[in-house]
């Protein structure tokens, strides 16, 4: 395998225009690894002729002067975007043979901006789930192992795909979603840099919808700067999608100075859970002494209803998906489910929806379903949309103190075996969530950043959380967290 | 709030899912498990606070009420499992 693979984004870029690689060279790399990583279960879809197609027009392009920063950069694009003649089905049953019309209005920009597909990256059903063993195609596998063992990982999801094949350099980066931590939770898992942007950041438009109001997708990177310069390609108003914000998009990676003295680092009190391992304490310590020495000061905070964010969540996001996916009937795209004779449409519905969906989303459609009936609205739903306005305001008035970011831990804790959790009840997955779903809620932008390896060498992740719209300040406070911890380690490669 | 039986047969009816009748007492335990674990937002003092509807204030963006798009059909269709003479098909739905 050839060390091309490992490059980053602005590596890339900058021996492309330099003349000193083409990106058919790097393609043609990543085509090679993306052949030998089967045993990671990463991509679902292999698109190689496209990818090729779309490498010699960026060599085109790149050799006139003419090239944005993504242009000939091999990606990896997660299940849930729409991609034209591509199959798209969020890496569920009922979205069987499906190849969409249309192109999702992040991936055309990046196809615009001459960016190349190597194909669709697996992920958790409908983007449901924390490790990515909900999905049809199988659970995607971590490529890091722990020190001596062979018990396969998961890598955290629902970007599972993402995270491990940007960490296993089956491609130079990945996009991803994020509706309670589905980028910042597999990142962390597996020592990449994730970026959930401030909702409507991005355009949802062409992204199959989990929960509308919590959805947000962003770029799974191998470094910040290779985070800001993806998620410049990735912004921007879309008329088409009516939460997306028609704000000027800065040039982030211009704003990685590196330089955060003066600024005010939050480290939330409520985030000190009981029986969080000692090594995610430990290194939350260390990070915050590296925001120290660079000159940021610190600052206890408190956000009361951190607490309150999981039980919150988990109505919203449930009541949201049982609107989202009622679309999926048998009628329109996907499949249906073969009909008795004397079969009625009722019966269409229902079984196709009971053979297309997996456990954990058909839970998810009913819990979303019963808290949103007649009766149950205002004591479930309602409530839980009034929470959300306090934890919102947790947020406000945390930053109306002054406070630039916040730091916790990406994670409670390291990544876990495939399978560990499978006797555990659904709940116990959901607290995966603890640190990242208050973001979401809020609607700000938060990035996941490796900062270390646990006792096992697996690795660590810590947050930093911003104001929103702010992403180029928070960009800027996570590169100087990156350049503090230093973390440079990948797994060995075993696949 | 515990789910009994009925209700979980209710429920799945709600979200339009085949449950088996030996599946539903499961099913009941699993939801109820779930809302047990939603009960904590009783403990919040929400008096007086207004459910967040949006994440950040914005004005619902308005367009001319025009066509905009459309016309391709067999677009619409390409991905139907079951498609006739530019319809969607479906099992019969009235006597």
């Amino acid at each position: 395998m050839s060390d091309l693979t490992k490059l980053t984004i602005a590596d890339a870029r900058d021996k492309m225009r330099a003349g000193d690689v083409s990106s058919s060279e790097i393609t043609e790399a990543c085509i090679a690894a993306v052949d030998g990583g089967g045993a990671l279960n990463a991509y679902s879809a292999k698109t190689f002729d496209l990818a090729r197609t779309q490498a010699k027009a960026a060599d085109a392009r790149i050799a006139s002067g003419d090239a944005p920063d993504m242009c000939g950069i091999p990606l990896g694009i997660k299940d849930l975007f729409c991609t034209k003649g591509v199959a798209s089905q969020a890496a569920s049953n009922i979205l069987d043979g499906f190849k969409p019309e249309y192109e999702s209005t992040i991936t055309q920009g990046l196809w615009d901006r001459g960016a190349v597909m190597l194909g669709k990256l697996n992920m958790d059903e409908f983007a449901m789930g924390s490790s990515n063993e909900t999905s049809t195609y199988g659970p995607v596998v971590s490529p890091w192992r722990r020190d001596g063992a062979e018990t396969p990982l998961t890598p955290g999801g629902s970007s599972g795909g993402s995270a491990s094949a940007v960490a296993a350099d089956l491609c130079l980066a990945a996009t991803g979603t994020d509706t309670g931590g589905s980028i910042r939770q597999p990142a962390a898992f597996t020592g990449i840099v994730g970026v959930k942007p401030t909702y409507g950041r991005c355009s949802r438009w062409g992204v199959i919808a989990f929960a509308s109001s919590l959805d947000q997708a962003g770029p799974m990177t191998k470094t910040v700067r290779d985070a800001a310069i993806m998620l410049e390609a990735m912004s921007g108003h879309d008329p088409k999608d009516s939460t997306s914000a028609d704000l000027a998009v800065p040039n982030f990676e211009a704003a990685l100075t590196g330089d955060i003295r003066g600024k005010k680092i939050g480290i939330p009190r409520e985030y000190r859970l009981d029986g969080m391992p000692d090594e995610i304490d430990a290194l939350w310590q260390r990070g915050t002494e590296m925001m120290r020495d660079a000159g940021a000061e610190i600052v206890d905070i408190s956000l009361p209803h951190t607490k309150y964010a999981l039980p919150a969540y988990y109505v919203i996001a449930p009541a949201e998906a049982s609107s989202n996916l009622a679309r999926y009937d048998g009628v329109r795209y996907g499949r249906r489910a073969a009909l008795a004779k004397g079969d009625g449409i009722t019966q269409m519905y229902e079984r196709t929806r009971a053979q297309g969906f997996g456990p954990e989303v058909q839970r998810r459609v009913m819990i979303g379903a019963y808290v949103l009936s007649a009766g149950f609205y205002d004591a479930y739903y309602n409530r839980a949309r009034k929470v959300r306005a306090l934890i919102k305001k947790d947020f406000e008035d945390v930053f109306a103190t002054g406070v630039d970011a916040i730091l916790t831990p990406a994670t409670p804790s390291p990544a876990f075996g495939l399978g560990e959790m499978a006797d555990q009840d659904p709940v116990k997955m959901y607290l995966n969530d603890v640190f990242t779903v208050t973001v979401n809620l809020a609607g700000l932008p938060g990035v996941s950043v490796p900062a270390g390896l646990d006792h096992q060498g697996l690795p660590l992740g810590l947050q930093l959380i911003g104001r929103p719209w702010e992403e180029a300040d928070l960009l800027n406070s996570a590169y100087a967290l990156e350049r503090a911890a230093g973390f440079v380690s990948k797994p060995a490669k075993w696949w | 709030m515990s789910i009994d039986k009925e209700t979980a047969r209710k429920v799945a009816h709600l979200a339009r899912i085949e449950v088996a009748d030996d599946q539903l007492d499961t099913l009941a335990g699993e939801l109820s498990h779930i809302l047990g674990f939603m009960e904590q937002l009783n403990e919040v003092d929400v008096e007086g606070v207004e459910p967040m509807t949006s994440v950040t204030p914005m004005r619902l963006k308005r367009r001319e009420d025009v066509v905009s798009d459309g016309g391709y059909p067999e677009k619409i269709l390409s991905n139907a499992p079951d498609a006739r003479e530019g319809f969607f098909a479906v099992p019969k739905v009235v006597e």
